[in-house]
């Protein structure tokens, strides 16, 4: 029987560029597949992502495995763990990792119960057992309020890794790597969905994974009117507006701007925490935060355990003057 | 439109993070001591968007849980929301599984109630945060799935399902039979009604042990586990903040942007 070896990245791909966790997933594998002596390989998928193979090998990857197929446009469910399934079942990986993106999260489990039922969902640290050379894989659970890690003796092991968990490698131009193109082998029959249109939030000025100064409003904002006060605040330190999950379940902000556990995961140079408690679901989506910063009227919430520098107090008294303390400082 | 919604009771995920403990010998949580249980907030999102369906079209729901220490008040609560019917496996083999024994035996329960149109799970449940347990159930069953859902509509043997991704959302047809998992942006579960209340006191819910779903305890629960827990363990938090204060919040305000400043923040 054929062993399983190597390790193998699906990396996501948009407008001819690599995400920047499938750069973050590289440098992870490439360690894991340096510690265990084996050749670490990329996977694309999509409709015509053969110019991406390229940046994969600069990022790291031995090899490239493309499969382009006009069915692969849109991600969906069938369509994607068939050709996943395909891949992995031809290369034979001890090791596939994704992101926990909104295509790893749908993707990883569903493959991991056709090809042989085990995955680590949402990792932040992977490492290879010194004796048994197998996957230590560990993730928070409950809300963050523990780790835990896993591992199990089937292959391949599967695993989804958190944004900003892991570091890329320098992207090097002149690193060589085969590119190898595998048919997607796909029945149209089978694919049982259909995407009928896509929806974007749209969300002005600087992203919010992207910004080096986030402000978080929670709760305590209390209305949509204040989160344009905290705006006016990340306008002037060039950062991003998130929230908590209250505020989006209420409407103040799109949902688009939930950070935590289930939203976006920030790691920005300054997180500033507005009337929110610091919940551990919450603090799973900013907790890499360089400088946490917390304002909060009750001395006990807990985002002042994860905090470097706070102010007790009622937000609506200390960001007026914060805000205007900070522009007259900038301006200097 | 028959529907089964899988429901589990979890620790409070809202209780303070203060509260919460593991023993590390047996890499076990301790559940909070004064803390009750609930049902874990994303499946009571999914027991919503089976009753919206039912409200617009008619319809039965059929709840599923597993565990064992079911606490009653907890687990009829969506019995109190409206649903139909309440079917617990509950038994010592069905515990401590982990996403493999636990879809397993969910799919072995729902293969045995057989007639169904949509199958409601919620994106992850608040204790393990796995997220595979409704595409795991679907792939058992060779059914398609649709994560992640904010909004969910039936017509002509098809349901149409907004699913959210990271910037706004998408609009995903899918043939039934199909197993849907459910996020918040669905809104806020609806209250249970005295009524309601009242009704579910008098159901008694179903009580399935492997051998009436056709497992063998070997397949489920602990000894079906495919995962080993190596280590649980609590992060350390640092826990050093500099509270920076004021005469007056203002002041405290003016001393923070400034501090900021000093420590080379700004
Ligand atoms: C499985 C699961 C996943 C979840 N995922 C996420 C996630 O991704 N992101 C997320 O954010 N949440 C998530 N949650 C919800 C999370 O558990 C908390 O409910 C939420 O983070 C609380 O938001 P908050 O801190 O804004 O609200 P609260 O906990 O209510 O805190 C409000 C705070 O505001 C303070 N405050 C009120 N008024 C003022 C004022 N005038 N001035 C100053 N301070 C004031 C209060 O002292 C309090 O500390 C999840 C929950 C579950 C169960």
């Amino acid at each position: 029987m054929a062993e399983y070896k190597g390790v193998m990245v699906y990396c996501e791909a948009a407008e001819g560029r690599l995400l920047p966790i499938a750069t973050e997933l590289l440098g992870c594998g490439k360690k894991l597949a340096g510690d265990l002596g084996e050749e670490l390989c990329a996977v694309l998928l999509g409709a015509n992502v053969s110019s991406v193979a390229q940046e994969a090998i600069t990022f790291g990857a031995d090899k490239a495995y493309v499969v382009n197929d006009p069915q692969l446009g849109d991600y969906q469910t069938d369509s994607y763990v068939a050709a996943l399934e395909k891949v992995v079942k031809e290369v034979m990986p001890q090791i596939v990792l994704m992101g926990q993106t909104s295509v790893g999260r749908d993707l990883a489990p569903r493959l991991a119960f056709r090809l042989d039922p085990a995955a680590s969902m949402d990792c932040i640290d992977l490492a290879i057992d010194p004796e048994s050379k197998r996957l230590l894989q560990t993730r928070p659970v409950y809300g963050g309020n523990a780790q835990a890690t896993f591992t199990y003796d089937s292959d391949p092991q599967i695993a989804t890794v958190r944004a900003k968990a892991m570091s890329p490698l320098e992207a090097d131009p002149s690193r060589q790597g085969e590119v190898i193109t595998i048919d997607a082998g796909l029945d149209p029959q089978a694919i049982r969905t259909r995407v009928l249109e896509k929806v974007p939030e749209e969300v002005a000025g600087i992203k919010l994974e992207d910004a080096n100064a986030v402000i978080c409003g929670g709760r305590g904002i209390g209305t949509a009117e204040g989160f344009k006060e905290l705006e006016e605040l990340a306008r002037i330190l060039k950062g991003a507006v998130g929230a908590t999950r209250p505020p989006c379940d209420n409407g103040w902000v799109p949902d688009s701007a939930q950070v935590g556990l289930t939203g976006k995961i920030v790691a920005p140079d300054l997180y500033i925490g507005i009337a929110l408690s610091g919940s551990s679901q919450h603090m799973s989506g900013c907790s890499g935060s360089k400088n946490i910063i917390a304002i909060n009227k009750d001395p006990e919430a807990n985002i002042f355990k994860e905090a470097r520098y706070g102010v007790v107090g009622d937000w609506k008294k200390v960001v007026p003057a914060f805000r205007d303390k900070v522009k007259e400082l900038l301006t200097e | 439109m028959n529907m089964i919604v899988c429901v589990k009771q979890v620790i409070d995920p809202e209780a303070p993070p203060a509260s919460f403990k593991i023993d590390s010998a047996s890499n076990k949580v301790v559940p909070p001591p004064g803390v009750s249980p609930v049902i874990s907030p994303f499946d009571e999102q999914s027991v919503e968007a089976a009753l919206r369906i039912r409200d617009a079209q008619g319809g039965k729901i059929t709840v599923i849980s597993m565990g064992v220490n079911l606490l009653r008040d907890v687990v009829k609560k969506p019995l109190a929301m409206g649903a139909d019917e309440l079917i617990l496996l509950e038994d010592d083999a069905f515990t401590e599984g982990d996403s493999w024994s636990t879809a397993y035996a969910l799919a072995m329960a729902i293969k045995k109630i057989g007639d169904y149109d949509l199958i409601f799970c919620g994106r992850q449940a608040a204790d393990w945060d796995a997220g595979q347990v409704g595409s795991g159930i679907a792939e058992i069953l060779g059914l398609p799935s649709v994560t992640v859902a904010k909004k969910v509509e039936t017509a002509d043997g098809k349901a149409k399902v907004e699913r959210v991704t990271a910037d706004g959302y998408e609009v995903v047809e899918v043939s039934l039979p199909a197993l849907i998992t459910v996020s918040n942006e669905l809104g806020e579960p609806r209250y249970p009604t005295m009524k309601g209340i009242m009704a579910a006191k008098k159901k008694e819910p179903a009580i399935w042990k492997p051998a009436d779903i056709g497992v063998e305890p070997a397949q489920v629960g602990t000894a079906g586990r495919r995962t080993r827990i190596v280590k649980l363990f609590q992060p350390v938090r640092e826990g050093k903040c500099e509270i920076i204060s004021g005469e007056t919040p203002e002041e405290a305000a003016v001393g923070l942007a400034t501090k900021l400043r000093e420590a080379k923040i700004l």
